[in-house]
């Protein structure tokens, strides 16, 4: 990217300062600034609220804790009254464990599917492809009964099953896509070795997939980690519930205490907040070579 | 050099198609087969042909319920492209313009609502709007506009159109993010001769880089369709199973899951609910047909 090289240049004036003059960019940010304002307010008026008492919230819902305003009793409703780590716990376990056989098994197959020719290579990729626009919501009725049938019903392992059926199609096409560009050097070197097919793609194509995998977890994580719907239909028992389902009925529950609906929240948003501040650049760059295709 | 066996094929092929057949498409598969069944009080199912969905369109005691959630979701759609996809669209270009300081900083900012699951999301907004709190009501004072607040997720009037606008406010950053990525793909030559040659940034915008993302604007739509047409955790962490008041905020999502698991004095029923699935998958197969037909056949890509 060029971006900061022209960015740092003084002596040629941007597109926007040609056009608009020097007061172009100062209309650009104002408007970003605004929006990003909008985007942010909400959440930050529930992270401040969430750490001050009952009056407090209602009388100076603007106002930052202060030394008398300031208590933690909604969090410790929320800690004392649900499992809420054993939820985190279950989330990620689901997330990771989805991710984990994406990757894996997605790699494999995008693997056979983009360097050998066979019969019914194309069918298998319209087949695949499928999956991506079609919601697996729709097939609901079918997989509650298929679930139920496999006695995995409020088990982790049935939303990890789920959740890696719903991402495999894009990541077969996204992980097609990236090994095209793998020189095809490299996979005849090893072939000269006389190493074999599968070897080749253990040892030399599996450890090359690292950057794309970013664009895969992104994908594939957020979405199964925010979903409602199939936790509540398929594992809503107390020990298998994820974040987002457990601060669901936590807050139905509690609808009228609001330290401890606002302390839920805030403890559903924080640690994304922070996986966010550590890995926006990757999941940006996830997202966005993601997307060129 | 490729040679490969059949066996060996068939063990990298073999997880993924097992899962993905398994959980996905079978399921999808057997969806639309259950629709056309019915299960007595004992469970046994028996074919009934086109009934359900004769039940489901024409039957009064149905079809009001399904036409009222299907109207809902056409309009829930129509506020996502006429507001969530311009937004996008006007942040991708103001934050992809060179030579913009903190460009990445409002991307990383404004992108942050999008991350969080909707439930989160949907309560958020419920607090802010609660008359109770009156959060909202002051925030409007502070622009004069005090006396315009009013209970918007509870009048049947407005249920729908604000929990939209949640959702438009929330999803703005999918749009932002794909249409800045078509955006950068936009070469710098191209754009730097356009204004070599004297036109503006309005122009560069409208007859350069506008054409250049219409196969991404596609893109853009068809997601926002099926996605909308999907919808279920926003409405149903705000206003419930029953997407009250009196159903004006009903889409086709929890109509699907009120006909499947039931709800107050209704038995929920797997095959009705199946029904409803189809329809649905109708509905979704029909935009994604219609785009793939009509309009990304039509797009020219530029080679760039």
């Amino acid at each position: 990217m060029t971006v900061s090289a022209t960015a740092r240049a003084p002596a040629a004036p941007t597109l926007v300062q040609r056009s608009f003059g020097q007061a172009g960019h100062l209309w650009v940010h104002a408007v970003l600034c605004l929006y990003a304002v909008i985007a942010l307010f909400p959440i930050a008026l529930i992270l401040i609220n969430s750490l001050k008492t009952r009056n407090a919230i209602f009388e100076g819902p603007m106002a930052l804790p202060t030394a008398e305003t300031l208590t933690f009793s909604g969090f410790q409703k929320v800690l004392s009254g649900t499992h809420f780590l054993l939820y985190f716990g279950n989330s990620l376990v689901v997330t990771v464990g989805a991710l984990v056989l994406i990757v894996l098994f997605g790699a494999m197959a995008a693997w056979a599917l983009s360097e050998y020719r066979f019969p019914g290579n194309r069918l298998i990729n319209f087949f695949v492809a499928i999956g991506i626009m079609i919601p697996i919501r729709l097939g609901t009725v079918s997989i509650l009964q298929l679930v139920v049938a496999l006695d995995l019903i409020n088990t982790r392992t049935a939303l990890i099953l789920v959740y890696t059926a719903q991402g495999l199609p894009l990541a077969v096409m996204i992980l097609s896509e990236f090994m095209r560009q793998i020189p095809g050097e490299l996979k005849d070197a090893a072939r000269c070795d006389g190493v074999g097919e599968i070897t080749i793609f253990f040892r030399v194509i599996l450890p090359l997939l690292r950057p794309a995998i970013a664009t895969v977890a992104v994908f594939t994580m957020i979405p199964a980690w925010n979903d409602l719907w199939f936790p509540l239909i398929l594992a809503p028992g107390e020990d298998t519930r994820t974040v987002t389902l457990g601060v669901q009925q936590f807050i139905g529950q509690y609808a009228t205490d609001w330290n401890s609906v606002l302390a839920a929240l805030s403890m559903a948003v924080i640690p994304v907040l922070l996986l966010y501040m550590a890995f926006s650049r990757q999941l940006i760059r996830g997202l966005t070579s993601g997307a060129v295709k | 050099m490729k040679k490969i066996r059949a066996w060996q094929l068939a063990i990298l092929l073999a997880p993924a198609l097992i899962i993905y057949a398994l959980f996905s498409a079978l399921p999808l598969a057997d969806t639309l087969r259950l629709g056309f069944y019915t299960a007595n009080d004992a469970g046994v199912r028996s074919f009934v042909g086109l009934d359900n969905y004769r039940t489901i369109l024409f039957d009064p005691d149905w079809s009001a319920a399904f036409w009222n959630a299907m109207w809902n979701n056409v309009k829930f759609f129509c506020i996502h492209m006429a507001l969530q996809n311009p937004i996008g669209l006007l942040l991708a270009t103001l934050f992809s313009l060179k030579g913009l300081r903190g460009a990445r900083t409002y991307r990383t900012l404004i992108f942050l609502p999008t991350l969080l699951s909707v439930v989160i999301i949907g309560f958020i907004w419920q607090l802010i709007l609660s008359p109770l709190w009156g959060v909202g009501e002051k925030l409007m004072g502070l622009v004069g506009l005090a006396d315009w607040f009013g209970p918007w997720l509870g009048q049947e009037s407005t249920a729908l159109l604000t929990l939209s606008l949640i959702s438009v406010w929330q999803y703005v950053g999918i749009p932002m993010m794909l249409i800045y990525a078509a955006l950068l793909a936009v070469p710098e030559e191209v754009l730097e001769a356009a204004h070599a040659e004297g036109a503006s940034a309005m122009r560069i915008f409208w007859q350069i880089k506008l054409p250049l993302i219409y196969p991404t604007l596609g893109l853009v739509t068809i997601l926002t369709f099926v996605a909308n047409f999907n919808a279920f955790d926003l409405i149903y962490s705000v206003k419930g199973a029953l997407a009250g008041p009196n159903y004006a905020s009903d889409l086709l999502g929890t109509y699907f899951y009120r006909t499947f698991f039931g709800y107050q004095a209704q038995i929920g029923s797997p095959t009705m609910g199946a029904a409803v699935a189809t329809l649905m998958f109708l509905v979704i197969l029909g935009g994604v047909g219609a785009y793939f037909v009509l309009v990304q056949r039509r797009l020219t890509r530029y080679a760039l």
